[in-house]
């Protein structure tokens, strides 16, 4: 499993992507993209619309198979190649875990049973592969009760303890938002990929979202990675930030590094030549 | 509820004109369809057919459907009310999978009782027979449709892999009914895993119709596979149950107890008590096979409502609703639809092997796409996922027939249009009075 | 060789007619996304409205075989038409853009419905029709004494489908009912948006689908001379498998798979057994699916994640 081929990963990497691209018939979604996410960090993904952003996220989690690329995760002592794995072992074996942009529950369930099914493959061996569980063995109750705990302990973290049983389809959106993390925790990951989490949400939520992100990292020491358009969580909690436009890697680095980069501003606001002068003078003047 | 009825309240009037209007359209639609179908009709005469017309059925046809369209156009100009509070109400108090709280148990009981109640007859009992079969089977395929949401066209194949296994394995090798019991479920749910594994990926529509292939192939197979099956004529002289090893019957082969004589240290100082005389009866084998049909459908009940509990049974209901957040959280889904789908087919045998052993006769005949969809529909109109839905569905769908044989002719027609109706009004909603597997606060009453 | 030229007529006879069904199949799946299961009973009424009117037009005295024809044809394809409309806005209708097993299972209840609806109303026995179009042309005689022939009625059914493919390929290629058509089939949302009436586009899918199917059904009682309530059910299988098989969504696909399956299913009776010849259709399903869903024409589904 050890790679000799691009040189050891660096040390303190859980995630090296090397020169990932993905096409889809003539249409080229992600060129050539390297970069990696280092351990205990939080690492953004920004781009405007249509940049292979959720491509991105896709091949890692296994919905796409990278036409070309090395996705190599660390974890456990052993480095995955998520381009060669099915897509459920990413996250039961590699253990990276995601959200998704329009958000994806399991809307005729509860909220508990929500993060229940995400501690599926544990409390499928406790129950004995169904065979102990059909005979209430008291094992099984115990890990089931452990299940219950820890899906208790997210709810309290994303407050959502109180409607613990209610239908998650029946959620507010920002609720929703906050629980499809939750889930994804419950998965107990070592990295955890979010699709635009703060998407919808109001300034009051976000910076509760910032909070929570940063939790996540700090006390829990997993690595996040992130897609997201709303600046005010990117600049704020980012350590790390990787740039595309057009499926390229157009930059990278600290969010204050990035925010003055002038291919990063090129590619948001367009050509700074083919602006009339007048707004060009604008934009200057607002920034 | 009550602005909605309120604000409704002033257009009362235009509701019913605006009611007649689209009732006397529909009507008319419904005379040009039933013009040529209803309107004539072929009769048979030496040499062809002839054409006989029967206009006064266009009429018929076209006043119930003027009727109906009215009806539905009146509860919906009041705000979908009635019909969608009506049904939640149902499916909550009655249909959930909790509610065995009280009717199910009642329902047991019943079930338990029936064969002692006075007015109970071998036509009664047998009966019953017939509906515990479906009730079982309705059971079976609840866990494939109802909660691992996978359309099964064609589950009426385990059902003859159970029949076939039993009777063959009991006229080769001579082997018992509770000797073939779990071999036939093994057998069928080796089928399901056999038949699911390389389709289970397909989307689910897909599936669908390769289930409904397969249930057809193997139909097929069993009508032109002469030496093994007997084709179309089947296999017959199936043995019977024993009761503990007593066969039932008149006599008992060399070396064997027939069951009266069996019992009879017990049965003979009741039967006194009561003034009766103990002795063979016809009627203690349809007995003993209802209590078989009973006692496994009440084990697939029980296991169902367990299985829904665990983890496994979890990941059905979330592969149902969203099958790639699945994959995301490293939830395996061909395996988990293929337990899905071998545990449905398991039970589906377990019925066919009682279902040759009741008999004593197998054909090709009792497995075609018909049965089916008379199995998906008992699922759909007992509202996916609900136990005693499916026993009020099973009950009403055998006894109809038993009102007469105008109602037996117009079962399949209710039932199909049931099944629109009920798409139509709950689409989703069937599961919507569902009870959660697990609870973080008690239930607030 | 001789014997082989004949099945080849013969299974492209019996293709054409499921080429006709399946497109009803692919143009409902292309713009809705659904299975229409109950396209097969549509086929089904088709075939007992072709009875029904020979046997009156016999009554009331219009024998001229073409004339004949042609007025049966029309009044088939007019009754099965409204009976393909109206299904479709009871039973799918009220349910576009809920959960996808909802269509489905309302159309297996329509179907369950029509089947015995006709069942009820007509009978469950057989109904018969004398034969409409006699007599054949002789192609080649081989030394045997074999000689291979196509009737007059096969030739009517292959170049009565042709020219309905052509004019058919014609009207969603050029004109502006296929225009808003292959709009819908795109994207729903967005052709609303961009005007399209996208309810009455899908009525005219349906209409048109199932005035093919009375074709289909006219052409098959002329064929066999034997029809029940029961035969909407293999038939439609077998159309639907031929839509699969040429790519669902596809028209040139449902075309080809239907001639495709036409083929297979008299070779196969010709050479290996008649009475697997179902079995034959059923594998070539489940093959198609598993191994190649888009099938031979058909654009391949990205999935959206």
């Amino acid at each position: 499993m050890q790679d000799a081929a691009h040189g050891a990963l660096a040390p303190d990497a859980i995630l090296t992507v090397d020169h990932l691209t993905m096409r889809f018939g003539g249409l080229t979604a992600v060129d050539d993209v390297s970069f990696s996410v280092r351990d205990r960090s939080i690492t953004s993904i920004i781009g405007p619309n249509g940049a292979g952003k959720t491509t991105v996220f896709n091949c890692l989690t296994g919905f796409y198979k990278p036409t070309i690329g090395r996705l190599a995760l660390r974890h456990g002592g052993a480095v995955h190649l998520l381009e060669r794995m099915e897509g459920f072992r990413i996250c039961k074996e590699a253990r990276v875990a995601r959200t998704f942009q329009n958000i994806r529950l399991f809307g005729a369930m509860t909220v508990l049973e929500n993060l229940m099914v995400a501690q599926h493959n544990r409390l499928m061996v406790a129950s004995g592969f169904s065979l102990l569980g059909l005979f209430g063995a008291a094992s099984f109750r115990a890990a089931e009760r452990a299940a219950i705990d820890k899906a208790r302990f997210w709810l309290d973290r994303v407050g959502l303890t109180d409607r613990a049983d209610w239908e998650a389809g029946n959620l507010p959106y920002g609720d929703q938002r906050r629980l499809e993390i939750a889930r994804a925790m419950c998965t107990d990951p070592a990295l955890l990929c979010l699709d635009e989490p703060a998407a919808g949400l109001n300034p009051r939520e976000s910076a509760s979202l910032n909070d929570l992100l940063r939790t996540i990292r700090d006390s829990h020491g997993i690595a996040v990675l992130l897609i997201e358009h709303d600046m005010s969580v990117v600049m704020e909690i980012s350590d790390h930030i990787i740039v595309l436009d057009y499926g390229r890697k157009i930059a990278s680095g600290s969010p204050e590094n990035v925010r003055n980069d002038p291919a990063v501003i090129r590619a948001y606001l367009g050509e700074e030549e083919a602006l009339p002068p007048e707004i060009a003078a604008d934009l200057e003047g607002g920034r | 509820m009550a602005t909605v009825t309120e604000a409704s309240t002033p257009h009362r009037g235009t509701d019913v004109i605006t009611a007649a209007k689209e009732a006397a359209i529909a009507a008319g639609v419904m005379a040009v369809l039933a013009l040529p179908l209803i309107g004539f009709i072929l009769v048979d005469v030496a040499g062809g057919v002839t054409l006989r017309t029967r206009f006064g059925g266009v009429l018929t046809a076209a006043a119930i459907v003027f009727v109906g369209r009215f009806v539905i156009a009146m509860l919906r100009g009041r705000g979908a009310g009635p019909i969608a509070h009506l049904t939640g109400l149902v499916t909550r108090r009655v249909a959930g999978w909790g509610a065995g709280r009280f009717v199910g148990p009642a329902l047991v009981g019943f079930a338990v009782v029936l064969p002692v109640l006075p007015f109970s007859d071998r036509y009664i009992i047998d009966l019953g027979t017939s509906v515990l079969i479906y009730v079982m089977l309705g059971w079976g395929l609840n866990v494939v449709v109802g909660l691992a949401g996978l359309l099964d066209l064609g589950y009426v194949a385990f059902y003859a892999v159970g029949a076939y296994s039993f009777a063959l394995l009991a006229l080769h090798f001579d082997l018992s009914f509770w000797a073939c019991l779990p071999l036939a479920g093994v057998f069928a749910a080796l089928f399901g895993i056999i038949l699911g594994f390389p389709v289970l990926r397909l989307r689910g529509d897909y599936l669908a119709i390769v289930t409904l292939g397969f249930g057809e192939i193997i139909r097929i197979v069993l009508l032109n596979w002469q030496d093994f099956t007997g084709g179309p004529n089947g296999l017959s002289s199936i043995p019977r149950p024993s009761f503990f090893g007593a066969p039932i019957g008149r006599s008992a082969p060399e070396g064997q107890t027939p069951f009266h004589e069996f019992v009879a240290p017990v049965m003979e100082p009741i039967a006194a008590l009561f003034g009766g005389e103990w002795g063979f009866d016809a009627i203690h084998r349809i007995v003993w096979l209802y209590y078989i049909i009973l006692a496994l459908a009440l084990v697939t009940n029980v296991f169902t409502l367990r299985i829904r509990r665990l983890p496994v049974g979890r990941a059905w209901e979330a592969l149902r609703e969203d099958e790639i957040a699945c994959r995301s959280l490293g939830i395996n889904p061909t395996n988990t639809k293929l337990s899905a789908f071998a545990i449905g087919a398991m039970f589906a045998g377990f019925a066919g092997a009682f279902f040759s052993a009741r008999q004593g006769f197998v054909s090709p005949e009792s497995f075609t796409y018909i049965e089916s969809a008379v199995i998906l529909a008992i699922v759909v109109l007992g509202g996916m996922g609900s136990q005693i839905g499916v026993v009020v569905a099973a009950a009403f769908l055998i006894l109809i027939p038993e009102f007469g044989r105008d109602f037996a002719q117009y079962r399949m027609l209710l039932f199909g249009l049931a099944m629109v109706l009920v798409m139509i009004w709950r689409p989703q909603g069937l599961v919507s009075g569902r009870e959660p597997s697990v609870r973080l606060h008690a239930e607030r009453r | 060789m001789e014997y082989f030229v004949q099945q080849l007529i013969n299974g492209l006879t019996l293709g054409a007619i499921y080429a006709l069904i399946a497109i009803g199949y692919t143009m409902v799946y292309g713009i809705i996304g659904m299975i229409n299961f109950a396209h097969g009973e549509i086929y089904m009424i088709g075939a007992f409205l072709a009875v029904i009117a020979f046997t009156g037009l016999g009554i009331i005295g219009l024998t001229w075989v073409p004339a004949a024809i042609i007025v049966v044809l029309l009044i088939a394809m007019f009754f099965t038409a409204a009976y393909g409309w109206t299904v479709e806005r009871i039973a799918y209708r009220p349910l576009r853009g809920s959960h996808r097993l909802a269509p489905l299972i309302s159309a297996i209840g329509m179907s369950i419905f029509l089947q015995n609806y006709v069942q009820i109303a007509q009978g469950a026995k057989i109904k018969p029709l004398p034969p409409v179009v006699q007599g054949n042309i002789p192609l080649m005689e081989s030394a045997s004494g074999f000689t291979v022939s196509i009737s007059y009625l096969q030739l009517i059914i292959i170049l009565l489908t042709v020219g309905l493919m052509l004019g058919f390929t014609y009207l969603i290629q050029r004109t502006s009912l296929g225009r808003s058509q292959r709009a819908c089939e795109q994207d729903l949302k967005m052709a609303s948006l961009l005007g399209v009436d996208v309810d009455r586009t899908i009525s005219l899918t349906f209409v048109m689908g199932a005035a093919l199917a009375a074709v289909a059904g006219v052409m098959i009682t002329m064929y066999y001379g034997v029809i029940d309530f029961f035969i909407g059910f293999l038939a439609g299988v077998k159309a639907f498998t031929a839509a699969v098989l040429g790519g669902i969504g596809s028209l040139p696909g449902a075309m080809l798979g239907g001639l495709l399956i036409g083929l297979i299913e008299a070779f196969w009776s010709a050479y290996f057994s008649v009475e697997y010849k179902d079995v034959a259709t059923f594998v070539i399903l489940v093959v198609v699916l598993i191994f190649r869903p888009t099938g031979l024409l058909g654009r391949p589904e990205v999935e959206k994640v």
